[in-house]
């Protein structure tokens, strides 16, 4: 009951001169959904295909129920990529009784659940996405996986659609399986036992949203037109976000925002800052940002 | 009918009135009403299916409605982007902008200080050379946005301009997004995600064609009918039709009344119905999932739902 499910130790990889993951370590323990953060470039997606025993690593370890990946422990997990990893010209009843048998399991596994029935006999391609995503998360399970792997399982679908396939990654970890799942989505941290962010390769933070949050403030502004003070923050080579009427300004204390703003009609008051605010501020600090390079302060 | 609208002034807006779509059989859009204002941003929320392509594509001028009213303006006054960016693969990003200065009359001088301007501020600056085929996804919607706002439109429509995109590059669309309606444009985006929709000035939810809410966040979430309780356990029976995960936790919605009956009614489900200290003031999130849930609900009666 001791064997963790995923384990990275201090893992590198290279492609050339490029480090894609570097020095990274995490686990995922039974029961536990872990979230991998990170901007593109930052490095999820080696660090999944290395987890999943698709690359090696240049240096250090992974660790799959114990040993090192195999075909042996790639039965053992249920992966769901971004692009859903169904096959468009079979039908959705042939695609899950093809999964099954890829993993050697029997006609049960291959059973198409009640609420997916009235589409079993379709070309999966032609399938609304919503549906295709409920066949993958399906397929994914079927095997009873002791580790799940979600690559951003619920882009693009309406929030009562996405609430269910959490309910579904949950179900699965009551069952006792880890989960590792990535998503752009911040909102979606919250579903998460632990989060892990990357930046440039690299572990930057981990711990609860509350935990990697921590008292990061950032500055807000009210102002009589908020285009005006846009404006005027814009010109002073300040990071401003637009929500709603109101500005807000990481990485800027309120006292030099103020004096961005000169004599414009504003307030401006301090709040504590959104994971995603913290998130932009880790990633910026690491140096990793696609295409920029010198633009923020 | 369309009705390509005089020049922006005052007091002018853009939308639809009473607009129907059809394709085929299918009712794309039913009898939507829909209002964007010059200087605000207005989100279009919904899941797969639920008519906002349609929607934009009429305001954008690229559908005609079956019935109701377009209002927008002139064609060279509107910006589109198209889903998946609508920017030439085999173009680099200086073409595909030198591109679109030329079709939108934009005089060269300006068009080339103001693309070098906002490649710069979205970090687009030292990829210019690059095909738009070759960019990662968050830069190539990028380009989309300021291709589709190059020429100061009176009325910029983005379709999902943020899908599958990273925090960072997000954090970039809008800015990109702002800048246009601080310059006074009528900016209308679609969106699946709801905290981008609470960020926007105005919000529209549509539902398989229809309009499930409208207003600004703060309306939509005030109109929410009923209640809402957060609890540990899913509810067992009836209220948990009326569950969905949120956060590690359930939120039950309470339309006005229907708990009263459950809770009188002998069974288990009684034991578990939540107490009044368990209310939570629902965000857009919950309003929405809320609408969605409520038309759910009223299309599958209960006892005849499949799962």
């Amino acid at each position: 009951m001791t064997e963790l499910p995923a384990q990275a130790v201090a893992v590198t990889r290279a492609f050339g001169h490029f480090v894609a993951v570097d020095q990274v370590d995490l686990e995922v323990r039974p029961g536990e959904v872990v979230g991998l953060l990170g901007a593109n470039g930052a490095g999820k997606t080696t660090l999944i295909r290395l987890l999943l025993g698709l690359l090696r690593p240049s240096g250090g370890e992974i660790r799959l129920f114990g040993e090192p990946p195999s075909r042996h422990t790639r039965r053992r997990i249920g992966y769901v990529p971004q692009g859903l990893g169904l096959y468009d010209d079979l039908t959705l009843a042939e695609n899950l009784a093809f999964s099954a048998a890829a993993y050697g399991e029997g006609p049960e596994a291959a059973a198409v659940p009640a609420p997916l029935r009235r589409y079993r006999g379709t070309v999966t391609g032609a399938l609304p996405l919503g549906v295709q995503r409920t066949a993958a998360f399906t397929e994914a399970l079927a095997h009873r996986p002791d580790l799940l792997v979600l690559d951003e399982p619920t882009s693009g679908v309406d929030p009562l659609a996405r609430a269910r396939l959490w309910e579904t990654v949950a179900g699965a970890a009551a069952a006792g399986a880890g989960v590792l799942v990535t998503t752009h989505y911040m909102d979606e941290a919250g579903e998460c036992d632990r989060l892990v962010i990357m930046a440039a390769g690299r572990v930057v933070a981990r711990g609860t949203a509350r935990e990697i949050t921590g008292d990061t403030r950032i500055s807000v502004v009210e102002a009589g037109s908020w285009a005006a003070a846009f404006g005027a923050l814009e010109a002073a080579g300040l990071p401003v976000a637009l929500v709603g009427r109101t500005l807000r300004v990481p990485g800027a204390p309120p006292d030099a925002v103020r004096r961005a703003l000169g004599d414009l009609p504003a307030a401006v008051t301090s709040a504590p800052a959104t994971l995603e605010e913290r998130f932009f501020e880790l990633t910026l600090s690491s140096g990793q940002t696609e295409g920029h390079h010198d633009r923020r302060p | 009918m369309t009705a390509p609208g005089a020049a922006g002034s005052a007091g002018d807006w853009w939308g639809a009135e009473d607009v129907c779509v059809r394709f085929g059989d299918a009712l794309a859009l039913d009898h939507v009403w829909f209002r964007a204002e010059p200087g605000r941003v207005s989100a279009v929320v919904g899941g797969d299916g639920a008519g906002r392509t349609t929607l934009l594509r009429c305001l954008a001028g690229a559908l005609a409605p079956a019935s109701g009213r377009v209002r927008r303006p002139a064609r060279m006054a509107t910006g589109y982007m198209s889903a998946g960016s609508g920017v030439y693969p085999d173009l680099s990003v200086t073409e595909n902008l030198a591109f679109r200065a030329t079709a939108y009359r934009v005089p060269p001088q300006q068009a080339s200080e103001r693309s070098a301007e906002l490649l710069a501020r979205a970090g687009l600056d030292r990829v210019g050379d690059r095909l738009a085929g070759q960019l990662s996804g968050g830069m190539r919607q990028k380009l989309g946005v300021i291709a589709a706002m190059l020429h100061r439109p009176d009325l910029l429509v983005l379709d999902e301009p943020t899908t599958g995109v990273d925090p960072v590059s997000r954090a970039d669309l809008w800015w990109l997004i702002a800048r246009a309606a601080a310059g006074g444009a009528a900016v209308v985006l679609a969106t699946s995600y709801l905290d981008e929709a609470e960020r926007a000035h105005d919000v529209l939810v549509l539902d398989a064609g229809t309009v499930l809410a409208t207003g600004t966040a703060e309306q939509i979430v005030a109109a929410m009918p009923g209640t809402l309780t957060v609890t540990r356990e899913r509810p067992a029976g009836e209220a948990g039709r009326r569950a969905w995960r949120r956060e590690g936790r359930w939120r039950v919605w309470d339309p006005a009344g229907l708990d009263t009956a459950d809770a009188v009614a002998p069974g288990p489900q009684a034991a578990v119905t939540p107490g009044p200290q368990d209310v939570v003031a629902p965000d857009l999130q919950d309003a929405v999932t809320v609408a969605i849930l409520a038309r759910e609900l009223a299309l599958v009666p209960a006892g005849q739902e499949s799962r």
